[in-house]
């Protein structure tokens, strides 16, 4: 059970959502919407532990992530704006430097290989990594979620610039990744094919909205 | 700790695939040097008697040219985010990274260092000290710019700010550096510099590693 309490985000003086509360039981999901800017990133950001909550706190079967936050950020997935690809090492060499890092022995499912399988990019194992489309890049990026196992998901907008086919084989890894009992939290605009996920529309936690389903004056 | 070796041994393949970042320092390193007779006149006495000087200098520049690559390049495709993520322990990530940096900086401005000290004149009892003393000195130069490049994370014009920020806390190693080399020449003996040198590594090894992991966690948030 991973949860939040009372959360609020501070960006640059600028108060970005307040009295925010969830909970993910695993196999769950939870899907972030709300309009530009609502802070669905800075949510994400704050349940990887990169980010300080102004208040509030996280909470894992009920202990305090506070307490152990590097644990906390060694078991989860982070996948942002950002797709970590070195131009000059080749695509396999790129997943496959995470893996180790991660300290996924190549024993444990097929490596980097399976990651590559389950994203469509086999083919260009040895192609260095400045050669690679955006959409390409942002596969190679989600590679990491089929091959590195982790208990949570964090994925900020993971359908950008995917094609339909590699949409159609993201859900299907979101879909064995809960068959297995993790949870995953996934920002998201428009409709994603996920059956009963649960939705947070951030909106409703901005500073002034007081339409909130347990708040009063 | 083997996260720390995976990472080490990344950053020496992307260091060998994009040779330009090495050779650049030590083309600064060389030409800096180089320029130095043409400044002061070819005069023999007067180079030898400011060799260690010139070379110890030049190579602390170059080390500093090289240290917005430290976390810069990571920190804009994501990776930092990643490897801060997946670190279990913070400082050990840094004190990776430092090594790495060392080992395509530090030790090679080492190893080209002896061949301009004959462009220098410098004398011969000083060459095995100039080696020893930039070995010695030279990690001390990557973890401290560790801590200045993790400050300058994401600033404009980082390079020149990590440079202003670093360059007076070398001093140190600087004057210990260059008294080694000159207390050869002279005929003392330079284990008093070499072990002040010491200890300033022994200080630099624990405390850079951990104060560079606090500021790359304040840059990310």
């Amino acid at each position: 059970m991973f949860a939040g309490q009372d959360l609020a985000c501070v960006r640059g003086e600028r108060l970005i959502f307040e009295k925010l509360e969830f909970e993910l039981s695993p196999g769950g999901t939870l899907l972030l919407v709300g309009p530009n800017g609502s802070g669905k990133t800075s949510l994400l950001r704050v349940m990887a532990g990169l980010l300080a909550p102004a208040t509030g706190h996280l909470s894992w079967n009920g202990r305090d992530l506070a307490a152990e936050p590097d644990e906390h950020r060694a078991a989860l997935h982070f996948i942002g704006h950002l797709d970590p690809i070195k131009p000059a090492l080749t695509v396999a060499e790129n997943l496959a430097f995470w893996l180790r890092y991660r300290g996924v022995t190549p024993s444990a499912g097929a490596g980097w290989h399976r990651g590559l399988g389950a994203v469509g990019l086999a083919h260009l194992a040895d192609q260095p990594g400045r050669f690679l489309s955006a959409g390409q890049r942002r596969r190679l990026n989600l590679a990491r979620l089929a091959c590195i196992p982790a208990r949570l998901w964090l994925l900020d907008e993971p359908m950008t610039s995917l094609d339909t086919t590699s949409q159609t084989a993201l859900i299907r890894l979101m879909g064995d990744h809960r068959a297995a009992g993790g949870m995953i939290i996934a920002s998201v605009h428009g409709m994603i094919g996920l059956p009963d996920a649960a939705t947070l529309d951030l909106s409703r936690y901005a500073p002034g909205v007081e339409a909130r389903h347990d708040a009063g004056p | 700790m083997m996260p720390a070796l995976e990472l080490i041994r990344r950053d020496l393949r992307l260091a060998w695939r994009q040779g330009t970042d090495v050779a650049m320092v030590i083309a600064f390193f060389v030409l800096t040097v180089v320029l130095f007779p043409f400044g002061v006149g070819p005069e023999p006495n007067i180079l030898a008697r400011i060799g260690p000087g010139i070379l110890w200098v030049t190579a602390l520049l170059a080390a500093m040219l090289s240290l917005d690559r430290l976390f810069q390049a990571d920190h804009d495709d994501g990776s930092l985010e990643q490897l801060v993520l997946s670190s279990p322990a913070l400082p050990a990530m840094v004190l990776a990274k430092c090594l790495a940096h060392w080992l395509t900086t530090g030790l090679p401005l080492a190893v080209v260092a002896p061949i301009l000290a004959i462009l220098l004149n410098l004398g011969a009892d000083g060459f095995v000290v100039l080696v020893g003393s930039l070995l010695l000195g030279t990690p001390v130069l990557s973890l401290l710019g560790a801590v200045g490049a993790a400050l300058t994370l994401g600033a404009r014009r980082a390079g020149v700010l990590v440079a202003l920020l670093v360059l007076p806390l070398t001093i140190p190693v600087l004057i210990f550096g260059v008294g080694a080399i000159d207390a050869a020449l002279a005929d003392l003996s330079s284990r008093p510099h070499f072990l002040l040198l010491g200890a300033l590594l022994a200080a630099a090894l624990p405390l850079c590693p951990w104060a560079a992991a606090a500021a790359l966690r304040q840059a990310l948030e």
